[in-house]
């Protein structure tokens, strides 16, 4: 069985098509006229202009803005007179050829870039190569015109640049898989934005391919990272009728992308997104999520050996702000505790993690720490709609203690004359018992609660759902925890302030009915399960569509 | 010649976009302007010259130019990194 990472979701059944640059050798051999070079390059220079600029504006068109960017990217660097500076004194100096002037040029700037210790600018070597090799091909007449697709063409290549992708026919191709790669691959990013499926990492795709019939029928399946060459017919129907269901599916949910929704009580209803990184956001953004109701941060802490600076923090709260500046986004503090490990922090051994010196209470022993995560949130709170939220608080103490470290924070920016969002939103996860019984005292203190459920349940009815011999035991619609989350519910009601859901069971089609009776005001669902969870709200008969 | 000195105040740096935005400014006049960096210098009309700079967040630049424009050159770029270079 052939499998990758499934990095872009769906299904497809086409016929592949081996994307193969050819090689291209260039010539050191010096040139017989330093004029015709210099005419060359101009032809060059002019030809590759047009190229991009074509390019930039049918990206825009079919793709997007902000895919199109990095063509312009592109444009900038032809007109660099650094960067031609140095290919001209190639050829008048060292009267070298324009392919190679040109390469000469290409290699001094990539090593310059390469060795930066920045990694976005490291990855800008990856650009000047892409323009690079693209005036050596029309330099040497090597361009070829766009290839020839079947109607239903899965793309195979080792990589696949955005050079690569810019020149295919984007109503013809069904798929991508690619060699190498990961789920933020170019290749991916642009699957996704295109809504076919795409594989990566399928080591060794192009020697499976080349020993099969050209344009070999084949299966990519998007969710699994399966791929099945020359399928029996069998599978094939399994497929098709896949496909159908998924498009049916797809189509059908589109329609509620844009709307708005409230109860028929004028309470407004909205659907928001749950987020573990910055890259979740781009699926709520191509499903019309009206917020980030959870940002889990602790992937900014494991799988390292040292805090992450408040400068790293930063940058990813300002760049989760940015790309979405007219919607709640609620960054939830570190939530992490006994049962992972983290090396640079001093946690405890302790027989029962989940009851332990965990989450807000781990932030209270490493207070450092925890103001460098609020400082960061606070200084990227200028960018967008930033929200705090603290987890895992049991008693109001805990509370108070959280909004005392916060104050200190603010003071210690105002101080330092760094702006922040003074008015910022601060909330809090009901998740322990003890606070959603008291959820009236906690709603006085807060502007907003989000509901957990996953954890509600399992201190509620002291179940470990990943012990196999009581999860049939974890039930979210025990009548305890329903009258725990109504309770919640008409709490923030009565103190004015909002209750949102992040738990899973926001997401589950089967609890809409009775959170939507509550009342619930946001709905922060998983990425994928956004306009469904919209469609069944349309569905109750105490919601209507705001017009 | 004239030269004068600022520092970097954006949060990342001179990455992409505020460097590109710095080089469009900077190709707005005749002189040549040139941006001088601990040991390092590069030419500001050049955009890969200004991002291999790598000026972060705190680092103090020099920017002298030489020509017809050189102070108006001088006064608009430091006043345009003094301010964030648009971001």
């Amino acid at each position: 069985m052939i499998s990758g990472i499934a990095a872009s979701s769906g299904y497809a059944i086409g016929h592949a098509i081996l994307l193969e640059k050819k090689e291209i050798t260039i010539s050191t051999e010096k040139s017989s006229s330093i004029s015709n070079e210099l005419k060359v390059l101009e032809d060059t220079i002019l030809e590759t202009t047009q190229q991009l600029q074509k390019i930039y504006e049918q990206t825009k068109v079919e793709i997007g803005e902000e895919e199109a960017m990095v063509f312009e990217s592109h444009l900038m660097m032809l007109e660099d007179p650094e960067f031609m500076n140095l290919i001209k004194k190639n050829i008048e100096d060292e009267g070298y050829q324009v392919a190679y002037a040109v390469q000469l040029a290409s290699d001094f700037f990539v090593e310059v870039f390469e060795n930066m210790d920045n990694e976005y600018m490291r990855a800008r070597a990856a650009d000047i190569k892409d323009i690079a090799d693209r005036m050596i091909r029309i330099s040497l007449g090597e361009m070829t015109d766009a290839m020839e697709l079947p109607k239903d063409a899965i793309i195979i290549a080792k990589d696949l640049t955005p050079s690569d992708t810019a020149q295919l026919d984007k109503n013809k191709v069904k798929g991508f898989i690619t060699e190498v790669g990961s789920k933020t691959s170019h290749s991916a990013i642009m699957a996704r934005s295109m809504g076919i499926p795409a594989v990566v990492g399928v080591a060794d795709i192009s020697e499976i391919l080349k020993g099969s019939k050209e344009k070999a029928l084949t299966i990519i399946n998007g969710f699994t990272g399966e791929i099945i060459i020359n399928p029996e017919q069998s599978t094939i129907k399994t497929y098709e009728d896949k496909v159908k269901s998924y498009n049916a599916e797809k189509e059908a949910l589109k329609k509620y992308k844009d709307i708005k929704l409230q109860y028929t009580t004028g309470r407004k209803v909205s659907v928001a997104g749950n987020i573990g990184s910055v890259d979740d956001l781009q699926l709520l953004l191509e499903q019309g999520a009206e917020g980030v109701g959870l940002f889990r941060t602790e992937f900014l802490f494991m799988g390292r050996n040292e805090m992450p600076s408040e400068e790293e923090q930063f940058n990813i709260y300002k760049q989760v702000a940015e790309k979405m500046p007219d919607h709640p986004v609620v960054i939830r503090t570190l939530d992490i505790g006994g049962d992972k490990v983290i090396s640079y922090m001093n946690m405890p051994k302790e027989d029962n993690p989940f009851l332990g010196l965990r989450a807000l209470r781990l932030c209270f022993s490493e207070v450092n720490l925890f103001k460098i995560q609020l400082r960061a949130i606070l200084r990227a709170s200028i960018y967008g709609n930033l929200h705090i939220m603290f987890p895992m608080i049991g008693a109001v103490s805990e509370l108070d203690k959280a909004y005392q470290i916060l104050r200190e924070c603010m003071n210690e920016l105002q101080h330092e004359g760094t702006k922040y969002d003074e008015n910022i939103p601060i909330g809090m996860m009901i998740e322990i018992p003890a606070a959603a019984i008291n959820a009236a005292e906690f709603a006085k203190k807060v502007d907003f609660f989000s509901i957990g459920t996953n954890d509600l349940v399992q201190y509620t009815l002291a179940v470990d759902r990943m012990n196999t011999e009581v999860a049939h035991l974890y039930d979210p619609f025990h009548p305890a925890v329903l009258e725990l989350i109504k309770n919640t519910i008409n709490a923030a009601h009565n103190a004015n302030i909002w209750c949102g859901m992040c738990g899973e069971m926001a997401s589950d089609v089967d609890a809409t009915k009775i959170l939507s009776s509550y009342e619930l005001d946001e709905f922060s669902v998983t990425g994928s399960a956004v306009l469904q969870i919209k469609a069944k709200l349309l569905e109750q008969t105490n919601v209507k569509q705001i017009d | 010649m004239y030269k004068d000195k600022v520092t970097v105040i954006n949060e990342s740096g001179l990455h992409a976009r505020p460097a590109s935005m710095l080089v469009k400014l900077a190709k707005e006049f005749s002189s040549d302007i040139k941006l001088i960096s601990q040991d390092k210098n590069g030419v500001a009309k050049s955009i890969l010259s200004v991002m291999s700079l790598n000026l972060a967040k705190g680092d103090e630049v020099e920017i002298e130019a030489v020509g017809q424009d050189e102070k108006e050159a001088v006064k608009a770029l430091v006043t345009f990194i003094k301010e964030g270079c648009g971001e």
